[in-house]
């Protein structure tokens, strides 16, 4: 494989990951209006959202810093670094050993500090509300986060995600106690992590209990839209991490362009089905109070280790 | 490295186990707290009906077929029984909060399997790998009888730790005689209606079922 094909795929599949994940966002709202019997909106009201703010004037507080300004910029590059890291159509592109899983976790976490320092920035009572409900999240999440990647990393023996990706997805089929642990801690994760329902609700804009929304009240215009499509395609990425660790069949090695149809085609059936259990997960269950997410959270703490250990324990 | 299929769907049955064991160490509602008890139960059957059948052990489908009927319906219902002419159907208070809970039984996970490691790598049987788990959840049914004060939730406890001990036994050598797996399953169930009576009568001495009221020997 030279380098040009390596390239190509990694263009491609960047370019991939930032124009379907509004989709994505879509889907899983229209998913919920089903449930909820509502008339869903359209798939494709996160563009019109997204290209109705860029139209529009931006606002700043006269106290904003140039922290302020630069932090959507800097959560939509974060993003999107991280979604060219995960292998999500192909295998072996040439930004995955740039970074490992934990690096992975790392950019997340620079995301995460530079919203809370913006909220805090203004120096609205709802921003550092909102930033500090963020930080207790994060704080609890990321171990468990780490602990579920750590598991994936035992059963291949490394924290590339493309060796990872490689050695689960053509593996004889086993039956892995400690990947289903993972895999259900990496499930909780992701609704914490998203800002999703036991958590928090991504359908209210104003209320006490928010948690994300309460850190972007002040933004507007093209600051809004960048941080909403930073947040498609954090969950995009979650979303696909989660498909290329537990159930990673159908990925197309790098360079072959022959692999690929099927590859994308794979992927959107299993991200369909994906945003329709996230869906049904956030109509089923009611926002927990926050003073209960360290109990959700440890938890998913809990089952990570418990991968691990099992992994240890069963070999396998 | 990977190991023949029963012996796997065996660890997916274990895992099941200890994370069972898990929320039923987290579990603040004694309605719950039963189900569990009851799926306990029902993974606790499989397991052993899939270890009879690998193996050819037949007296091992009567004990799988004795925990179906008494520890999925039986107990379970009985243990409805109780609660419902107890009126406990509130929620359990426990006496260290839950995430400690969870941290500490991370801790007995973690002594048990390095407890059962070095006796698993001797052993020959199909189940060798699960001898840890079901000594973790041995540990986490006597943890969960520790930190709770309410009379039903250690009764449960105490009958979790009962079907650990029965995954212990067939895991490290397919199960004890039939004759002793009888008179255990005798035990357990005689057992339950003894505890149902003492229920009545803690509560008629006390007017609660609180178990810290028994720490006092007089009546002052």
């Amino acid at each position: 494989m030279n380098i040009w094909t390596a390239a190509a795929f990694q263009i491609l599949q960047s370019v991939f990951v930032v124009l379907a994940a509004p989709v994505l966002v879509g889907w899983v709202n229209q998913c919920r209006a089903w449930l909820q019997n509502r008339s869903a909106p359209s798939l494709l009201l996160p563009y019109f959202t997204l290209a109705k703010l860029f139209h529009k004037e931006a606002v700043v507080a006269r106290s904003a810093s140039p922290l302020f300004r630069a932090t959507p910029y800097i959560l939509f590059g974060c993003m999107w670094l991280a979604a060219g890291i995960v292998p999500v159509l192909a295998t072996g592109l040439p930004f995955a050993p740039a970074a490992d899983i934990i690096a992975l976790v790392g950019v997340f976490a620079l995301a995460r500090v530079f919203s809370a320092l913006a909220a805090m920035d203004i120096g609205t009572s709802f921003g550092s509300l909102g930033a500090r409900r963020e930080m207790m999240i994060g704080f609890l999440a990321e171990p468990a986060m780490l602990m579920t990647l750590f598991t994936a990393a035992f059963i291949s023996g490394s924290t590339q995600l493309t060796t990872i990706v490689d050695t689960l997805a053509h593996r004889e089929f086993a039956l892995y106690p400690s990947l289903a642990f993972a895999a259900v801690a990496f499930l909780m994760v992701l609704l914490a992590e998203n800002a999703r329902i036991p958590i928090d609700n991504p359908a209210t804009h104003l209320e006490l209990t928010m948690i994300h929304e309460a850190m972007i009240l002040e933004y507007s215009a093209r600051h809004l839209a960048l941080i909403e499509w930073a947040v498609a395609i954090k969950l995009f990425a979650y979303m696909t991490l989660g498909i290329a660790l537990f159930v990673p069949w159908g990925i197309a090695p790098a360079g072959d362009w022959h692999a690929l149809p099927a590859a994308v085609g794979a992927l959107a059936a299993k991200l369909l089905l994906a945003g329709a259990g996230l869906a049904l997960i956030e109509a089923l269950l009611a926002k927990l109070r926050l003073l209960l997410a360290p109990e959700f959270l440890s938890t998913a703490f809990l089952l990570g280790v418990l991968g691990m250990l099992t992994h240890f324990l069963v070999q396998g | 490295m990977s190991a023949p299929f029963p012996a796997q769907v065996v660890n997916v049955l274990a895992a099941l186990l200890l994370l069972i064991a898990f929320s039923m160490l987290s579990q603040r509602r004694v309605l719950t707290l039963i189900k569990l008890f009851a799926w306990q139960g029902a993974a606790l059957a499989a397991s052993t009906a899939i270890v009879a059948w690998s193996t050819g052990q037949t007296h091992l489908y009567y004990s799988a077929v004795l925990t179906l009927l008494l520890k999925v319906i039986l107990i379970p219902w009985i243990l409805h029984r109780l609660i419902d002419r107890l009126f406990v159907r509130w929620d359990v208070e426990t006496l260290i909060n839950i995430p400690t809970t969870m941290l500490i039984g991370i801790a007995l996970v973690i002594f048990a399997f390095a407890l059962a490691t070095p006796i698993s790598q001797m052993a020959t049987t199909l189940t060798r790998s699960t001898l840890g788990i079901a000594l973790a959840s041995v540990l986490l049914s006597f943890l969960m009888m520790i930190v709770r004060r309410k009379a039903v939730p250690q009764v449960i406890g105490f009958l979790a730790m009962e079907n650990s001990l029965f995954f212990a036994a067939t895991s490290a050598t397919y199960g004890m005689p039939l004759v002793v797996e009888l008179g255990v399953a005798l035990d357990v169930l005689v057992g339950t209606f003894i505890f149902g009576i003492f229920f009545f009568h803690i509560r008629e001495q006390f007017d609660s079922l609180d178990i810290r009221h028994m720490e006092k020997l007089k009546q002052d």
